[in-house]
């Protein structure tokens, strides 16, 4: 490509000043873009209308996105289906008849479960959803995992508000604008989420790691009582996640806790929940506190 | 004339009596592609790690270095600014990286008026990769070298985009210089 004549001034005077001027001018836009980087990087939440109100405009060609998404990949399942059929129809007919005895007694367990919190008084803790939404984009060539979701303040959704699916714990609400909110997926290096064993109380924090995977660090340090394939769910503990969600499994174990393959991998989420901040134990520490009050 | 050959008084952008180029493509095809290179976060790909080269900067770099001078170098501040509100990264960042590159650009090319593809390609990766770096620095995020080995994959499928996205707007210039304005 021939250089163009706007940098050849010579010795023209005019051309001189523009050429420098373009130069003024650019240092000047790198230099605001800076000052925007410093004070977006002390303070996340500057900027936060801004992108909301761009994201909220969007957000409907994100959708399409979505559901074009979605249908394309049943679409090709539905072909797949095709080639085994035989084969899985057999064995889901085998599985249906053992998910039959499991139903059977997880309904009995559920009674007894109902039976046992009626003895000792406790309420159900049900949750009601507070919006059922897609995921429509995430920043895929950002170092930072967000994601957009197709629901903002319109639907009901706040600030940290967590975000679940079928599967899994998938993050929470990082910004919500109107019709559309950023959410911190669990991935992100900047996202801790408090997490305990399935099975027994072996707490520890869920950390981000860069490539997508999470970084359980044990409370208690010790003997690293983890093994592969164990379960972490949401332990509750400081509000925002209700406890038992499932969140990650063990891949593999480190000196301090291990590294977990999250369940609900939001690759593979089409329709997320929106739950309420869950304030179980602060709200019953308030109790307390009112209840004394009003004892003294 | 037009007898013998109908297309003596044309050229590849069509006709050139009484026929000029519209102001509408010839400036906003390269906007509008770089802009919609930044809304690539609104496709629905929900990436576990950073996988997606930054299309709007590798758009940008395929435009300014097919057409010196069609993007006026303080270009960086808007479209970085556009950039920065999906691209998920602090705000700010885009803005000064893009008008980075641009001034780098600016400067290579006062020194190597004359490039062929190769300059072109070479110098469009160094940008990407002082790009990606910068960005993942920039990026808020507590940095460890995982970061930097999750960028490799992204930073060499940049690489290797960057002829085919050149390729395109070399296309999408010739409906730019179409001569579809009537004149007169």
């Amino acid at each position: 490509m021939a250089p163009p004549a706007a940098h050849r001034s010579g010795s023209n005077k005019r051309a001189q000043l523009g050429l420098f001027a373009g130069y003024v001018v650019a240092g000047t836009g790198a230099l605001i873009g800076a000052i925007l980087l410093v004070i977006s990087l002390v303070s996340p939440q500057t900027f936060q209308g801004l992108r909301s109100m761009a994201t909220d405009l969007a957000a409907p060609a994100g959708q399409a996105g979505a559901v074009g998404r979605t249908q394309g990949r049943s679409f090709f399942e539905a072909i797949a289906g095709y080639y085994d059929a035989g084969s899985k129809n057999a064995e889901l007919e085998r599985e249906i008849a053992i998910a039959r005895v499991r139903l059977v007694e997880a309904e009995a367990l559920r009674q007894e479960n109902e039976r046992l919190k009626g003895v000792l008084n406790l309420t159900l803790g049900e949750t009601e959803p507070v919006t059922v939404a897609r995921l429509i984009g995430s920043t895929s060539s950002s170092t930072r995992r967000l994601a957009y979701l197709s629901a903002g303040t319109n639907d009901g959704v706040t600030n940290g508000m967590p975000v679940t699916s079928p599967m899994g714990l998938v993050g929470r609400v990082l910004e919500a604008g109107s019709n559309s909110s950023r959410v911190l997926l669990l991935t992100d290096s900047e996202s801790m989420v408090p997490v305990r064993r399935a099975t027994d109380d072996v707490v520890a924090f869920a950390e981000g790691r860069a490539d997508g995977s999470l970084r359980i660090r044990l409370i208690n340090l010790g003997i690293n009582p983890l093994e592969e394939g164990d379960i972490f769910v949401t332990s509750g503990a400081g509000g925002l996640f209700r406890p038992g969600v499932a969140v990650a499994m063990i891949t593999q174990t480190t000196a301090d806790g291990g590294i977990a393959q999250l369940l609900s991998n939001p690759a593979g989420t089409d329709v997320v929940i929106v739950e309420p901040i869950w304030q179980g134990e602060v709200l019953e520490d308030i109790e307390e506190t009112v209840e004394n009050e009003v004892a003294d | 004339m037009e007898q013998l050959n109908p297309r003596a008084r044309s050229d590849p952008y069509g006709q050139k009596i009484n026929r000029d180029h519209s102001p509408v493509l010839v400036h906003g095809i390269p906007w509008v592609t770089i802009l919609l290179g930044s809304l690539t976060p609104m496709l629905p790909i929900i990436a576990a790690g950073p996988i997606v080269p930054p299309m709007g900067l590798i758009i940008l770099v395929a435009w300014r270095l097919l057409r010196p001078g069609l993007i006026p170098l303080w270009a960086g501040f808007p479209l970085g600014l556009f950039d920065d509100l999906f691209s998920g990264q602090p705000f700010g960042s885009g803005i000064l990286l893009f008008s980075a590159a641009l001034i780098v650009l600016d400067l290579l090319e006062i020194r190597f008026p004359w490039r062929n593809f190769w300059q072109n390609w070479l110098s469009a990766s160094l940008v990407f990769l002082c790009y990606l770096g910068v960005a993942a620095v920039l990026s808020g995020a507590k940095l460890t070298m995982l970061h930097f080995a999750v960028i490799a994959p992204q930073a060499l499928l940049s690489i290797l985009l960057f002829p085919i996205i050149a390729s395109i707007a070399a296309l999408l210039d010739r409906i730019r210089l179409m001569r579809v304005r009537h004149i007169g």
